[in-house]
């Protein structure tokens, strides 16, 4: 195996055409002009004409021959979107454009809310039908929470690395402690505590609230920075400053503005993951529940 | 010692070996074993001055390591003190005649005046200016007088007398201050002190270690190298060199030229600018002549008039001289362990054994076989060397170490060579036929003949670049393929080489690039005219405003061009090698129109505007191509112009990107990884899709690397022109492939020397770990890693042999040999990541970039 890709790589003065590749410098929403943008809204449009121009007895539902149409089209649709998590993961060597199956899967997935709904013919109840129908509303509806979070959130995220790694900012964060650690050893025992607050009762990235609300107020460094701001501002009032003090004060401070980066960092990887957490559990919620409706309906008919 | 008093009676010997090195130590120990009557004359005390002169300590290499040693004399890679110690015992054991403080003035034959043998001496004048004398060869037996008088007669001579002693001086203003020194003697002799060394050969970097060996001495060490690489130094004293930088033991200066010496200072040129630094003591180790007067004095004619060329010799060592043999560094070859095989051969010649054969024979005959012409290896190599005509100034001792590096090969009439756009950074040379050259890509019937003694496929190697054109053999042709490294030794070996290369690179390129049905011969006023320079990055060729009508073609590297609206300077457009400037003031006679300068260090050739005008007033064609070019330039300065009225913003951004990527490597890049940080989520999709297709392993950062207005270059390799990775591998598994990835090949044997290397950091040693479940498996049962590269902790687990397993050097291939191109690309799922080069990127094209 080895020795046949080295064969075929030895120079052989041949020119050798290069896979075509995208080269496009265009996001997944404007992929090929957006290309998929206008299948799914020719899609939509037909559905509706042919749902308003047709006008069946007794009235619009999934058992006319709209209905089954938009129904096995919809339950295809769905299918073959979920599988885009399968395509992401399975890279091969062959082509194909993962931009261009998300751009499929947004718009698409968008069409769905016609589609879906015009198949429903408005009946809805307290029924599996209308479950696998709401399920699917709330899969589209994270999505587009997702889509807003993809369009927003890289560039601050960006903005707030730099030119700084995540682990370089975790790296930075325990440079620091070090620091303290160094600089606390001449301190008493108060003061010391005080130290060691920061330094062992601060989390980083803490709880999932304290991540996406940002409120990191009684976290350990923020607390021993609040108190030992106290005793400078104490000592400055006074004329007698302890230079250790400042010292800690200074690096808790460095601290805590290195710890607002890594949670700013944080938070917005959380939130450009979480609404997986709702799109993707609900996805497999709905697929069963397309497939409890599809067998449902066909045994009871 | 005669007992008549008045006049000496001299014996004549065999053999007289002037010089104690190792070819002449090697020589005279191997004469005594066959008890051949020899003198082994030393000018100094001692044996082998050069080695003695070594620093103290220094670890002498034997390289080439394949080639067997056939001295009698005893050789291993170890201590000078042991090596001279070694020889020393075995020398006198052996019984060698030495003469010590005999130092040869002249040699000259005795006998009748050799009929038809008379050689021109040609010496240089203080002005400029040359005489010729002619000296007539007499016959043997020599008579060999020594500087006190002294005579010596021998039937035949063995030349091994080194070209220590005639060092290369420094040409740079204050080049003869006191603190300048050609030799180094004993690196601990100094302490506190700030030591420059300049040249990266061997000397230079031994003494610069020397220097820094121990850090208690304090030196502030810098060595200043005039190219990138060190191809003419031993691998593994540029390992240690390289090791030592890591360390910060050492600086190295890179591409550097010093410019001026004065005390306490040196001023030094390198591609990011002069630099003027502190300096106490400069030791130049920057090559050293063949004392050539006393030799051609000898009857001993040079294979060039070039200052550095070497005496021509046959392949039993013999010169031009009868019975007088050149051996050792004189003859060319500065490897140890050659020279004493040569001592041992020459020998072995003198005393009738005609048929010996060199030790290299048996891997030189493998490459000649199945060439037509029967020829034994010798006669190959005669005939390679006298047929192509960059090769002529090498000794027959040099092109055998050349061959080593090169092939030969057979083309049949029709059978393409290379084709256009292949890539390819070998040098060709013709020796026997012609091959046609396709110049234009829509026609192959139209071709340029390259006959016989020529070369071809220099501009793949001096700019990086694809070929340029398709060549087939026009008749049943034999060429031979210079590799990269064996074309750069030839250059830095071979002036007369290097400048013809350098010629015909100039005279192909403008044919290339201005086609219209020009000829050579149209061209020879233009490149009489032409100046090769090399320009450091930063550097202008062309100012906005300024007069003048010279016309730049850029040969390898890469320029930007910028002009100043509204008094900022605004990118317009990338100029990658191959392509020219400064044509419009030649047309049009305008003041220059923009600013051209340097992305990287870049050479460039400058042709004067006089003869070219001439060029386009005699070739009409060729100004209608020019005006048709110049069109669309200044469509582009109007366009940038007129964007700049409606939208400052968009252009400012367009020059600050375009700045940025070329600051980031791109100016020497032929493929890059971008990534738009507006649209990258971070989810590593990339470099997962890198792993899982590459045995496990990912070969981009995505998050490490520079970004600028959210353009991010990740940490991927860029595919540089002249690849920085590739100047020195040990084993050469580094090589281009024919997409133009650069790639590692399965012989690495994990030194890291190319890690080191790389400027952009993007290649790192690891072990390929096993191989992963199924996706399915771990999708459905969450068995194994998942997709992307599985931990250390897991691939330990999972493979018993995982800990023994050597590391080696990996890198992106740019996903060769898969259809759907980069995995990283395809991969994406916003399309945040691009791969292109860089004439796609630095275009109009990035200034939509806002609008979108």
């Amino acid at each position: 195996m080895a020795s046949k890709t080295q064969a075929s790589r030895a120079m052989t003065g041949k020119a050798v055409t290069r896979a075509p590749r995208d080269t496009a410098h265009e996001g997944f929403l404007n992929h090929k002009r957006g290309r998929w943008a206008k299948v799914a809204i020719t899609l939509s449009v037909v559905a509706l004409g042919a749902y308003l121009l047709t006008d069946p007895v007794p009235r619009h539902n999934g058992g006319t021959w709209l209905g089954y149409l938009l129904g096995s089209i919809g339950a295809g649709m769905i299918v073959w979107l979920s599988l885009l998590g399968v395509r992401k993961r399975v890279i091969g060597s062959k082509p194909f454009s993962l931009k261009g199956w998300t751009s499929a899967h947004v718009y698409l997935g968008l069409s769905l809310i016609v589609v879906g709904t015009l198949h429903t013919g408005f009946q809805l109840g307290w029924n599996v039908h209308t479950l696998a129908w709401a399920l699917m509303m709330i899969v589209i509806l994270s999505g587009l929470w997702g889509i807003s979070l993809y369009a927003t959130l890289p560039e601050r995220l960006s903005a707030n690395r730099g030119e700084v790694t995540q682990l370089q900012m975790l790296e930075a964060i325990r440079t620091l402690d070090r620091q303290l650690d160094i600089a606390a050893q001449p301190l008493d025992a108060d003061d010391a505590a005080l130290v060691r607050m920061s330094l062992e009762e601060c989390r980083i990235a803490g709880s999932l609230g304290q991540r996406l609300s940002g409120n990191y107020a009684n976290d350990g460094n923020a607390r021993a920075l609040a108190t030992i701001i106290e005793k400078v501002m104490t000592g400055r009032r006074t004329g007698r400053v302890d230079d250790r003090l400042a010292q800690i004060e200074f690096l808790l401070e460095r601290k805590e503005a290195a710890l607002a980066q890594a949670r700013r960092h944080i938070r917005m990887k959380t939130q450009l993951e979480l609404w997986l957490y709702v799109h993707v559990p609900v996805t497999i919620a709905l697929l069963a529940a397309l497939l409890a409706h599809i067998i449902s309906v066909f045994l009871y008919w | 010692m005669s007992p008549g008093g008045g006049k000496t009676i001299v014996t004549t010997y065999r053999i007289a070996i002037v010089g104690s090195g190792p070819a002449g130590l090697s020589a005279a120990a191997h004469a005594a074993k066959l008890g051949l009557s020899h003198i082994l004359l030393e000018k100094t005390d001692h044996l082998s001055d050069t080695i003695y002169k070594y620093q103290k300590g220094k670890h002498v290499m034997a390289t080439p390591s394949q080639l067997v040693l056939r001295s009698p004399l005893d050789f291993e890679a170890g201590k000078r003190e042991v090596i001279l110690g070694t020889w020393n015992e075995q020398t006198a054991a052996a019984g060698v005649n030495v003469k010590h403080g005999a130092e040869v003035k002249s040699i000259v034959g005795t006998g009748a005046p050799i009929p038809g043998s008379v050689m021109p001496i040609v010496s240089r004048n203080r002005d400029g200016t040359t005489s010729t004398t002619e000296l007539q060869r007499n016959a043997p037996p020599y008579r060999l007088t020594l500087v006190n008088g002294e005579e010596i007669m021998a039937e035949t001579v063995i030349m091994a007398l080194g070209t220590q002693g005639n060092p290369n001086l420094m040409g740079c203003p204050g080049g003869n201050l006191p603190h300048v020194q050609y030799q180094l003697d004993d690196p601990t002799e100094y302490t506190d002190e700030h030591i420059f060394v300049i040249g990266g050969g061997d000397a230079g970097i031994e003494n610069a270690l020397g220097l820094c060996a121990d850090p208690a001495q304090n030196n502030t060490v810098t060595l200043i190298n005039r190219t990138a690489d060190f191809p003419t130094a031993k691998d593994a004293n540029v390992k240690a060199l390289m090791a030592a930088r890591d360390s910060g033991r050492i600086s190295i200066m890179a591409e550097a030229n010093t410019t001026a010496v004065e005390h306490g200072f040196i001023t030094v040129e390198t591609r990011d600018g002069e630099v003027r630094a502190r300096c106490d003591r400069i030791i130049a180790r920057i090559g050293s002549a063949p004392p050539r007067s006393f030799v051609e004095g000898c009857g001993i004619e040079f294979a060039s008039a070039d200052r550095l060329a070497f005496p021509k010799l046959s392949a039993t060592f013999e010169s031009t001289a009868p019975g007088i043999y050149v051996t050792g560094a004189l003859a060319g070859y500065p490897l140890i362990k050659h020279c004493m095989n040569q001592g041992h051969d020459v020998v072995e010649f003198i005393n009738g054994n005609l048929d010996l054969k060199p030790a290299d024979e048996p891997i030189l005959e493998a490459k000649f076989a199945g060439l037509p012409g029967k020829r034994s290896v010798a006669e190959w190599l005669e005939y390679l060397r006298t047929s192509v005509s960059i090769l002529n100034g090498m000794s027959s001792l040099q092109i055998r170490e050349f061959m080593l590096d090169s092939s030969v090969k057979r083309y049949a009439q029709g059978e393409v060579i290379f084709e256009r756009n292949a890539p390819g950074s070998s040098l060709f040379g013709i020796a026997d036929g012609e091959v046609a050259v396709e110049v234009n890509p829509n026609d192959p019937s139209i071709t340029v003949q390259i006959g016989a003694g020529q070369i071809f496929g220099e501009v793949g190697l001096i700019s990086g670049r694809r070929r340029g054109a398709t060549i087939r053999a026009a008749r049943d042709t034999i060429v031979v393929e210079i590799s990269r490294n064996a074309a750069l030794k030839l250059m830095s070996q071979v002036p007369s080489a290097s400048r013809e290369i350098t010629r015909i690179n100039t005279e192909r390129t403008l044919l290339q690039i201005f086609k219209s049905g020009l000829a050579p011969a149209d061209l020879v006023d233009v490149i009489a005219n032409a100046k090769v320079e090399t320009i450091r990055s930063g550097q202008a060729i062309i100012k906005e405003g300024e007069t003048g009508d010279d016309i730049f073609i850029i040969r390898s590297g890469s320029m930007v061009v910028e002009k100043s609206i509204g008094g900022k300077p605004v990118f317009l457009s990338y100029v990658p090698a191959g392509s020219y400037v400064g044509e419009m003031s030649v047309i049009d006679g305008s003041a220059r129109s923009a600013t051209v300068r340097a992305a990287v260090k870049s050479d460039v050739i400058r042709l004067a505007g006089e003869p070219f005008r001439a060029l386009l007033a005699a070739k009409p064609q060729l100004l209608d191509k020019l005006r048709g070019e110049m069109a669309s330039r200044t469509q582009l300065n109007n366009f940038v112009e007129s964007k700049k009225d409606s939208f400052s913003g968009v252009v400012d951004m367009y020059t600050g990107v375009a700045n940025f990527l070329v600051e980031q490597g791109l100016g020497e890049a032929t493929d890059v990884l971008l990534i738009d940080e507006k649209l990258c989520v971070g989810c590593d999709n990339c470099e997962k899709a890198c792993a899982d297709t590459h045995d496990g392993l990912s070969r981009l950062d995505r998050e490490a690397g520079r970004t600028y207005a959210h353009l991010h270059v990740p940490t991927s390799c860029r595919h540089c022109e002249h690849p920085h990775c590739m100047a020195d591998c040990p084993p050469n598994a580094i090589h281009r492939g024919p997409t133009g990835e650069v790639y590692i090949d399965e012989t690495c044997i994990g030194c890291g020397n190319c890690q080191r290397n790389c400027p952009y950091g993007v290649i790192r040693l690891d072990k390929t770990p096993p191989k992963k479940p199924w996706l399915l498996s771990w999708f459905l049962f969450g068995s194994g890693p998942g997709p992307g590269e599985a931990s250390h902790k897991w691939a330990k687990k999972h493979d018993p042999a995982y800990a023994e397993k050597a590391k080696k050097a990996i890198k992106c291939d740019m996903c060769s040999g898969q259809e759907g191109g980069p995995a990283c690309v395809r991969s994406c799922p916003t399309g945040a990541a691009i791969r292109v080069s860089p004439e796609q990127f630095l275009g109009v094209a990035l200034m939509n970039r806002e609008d979108r």
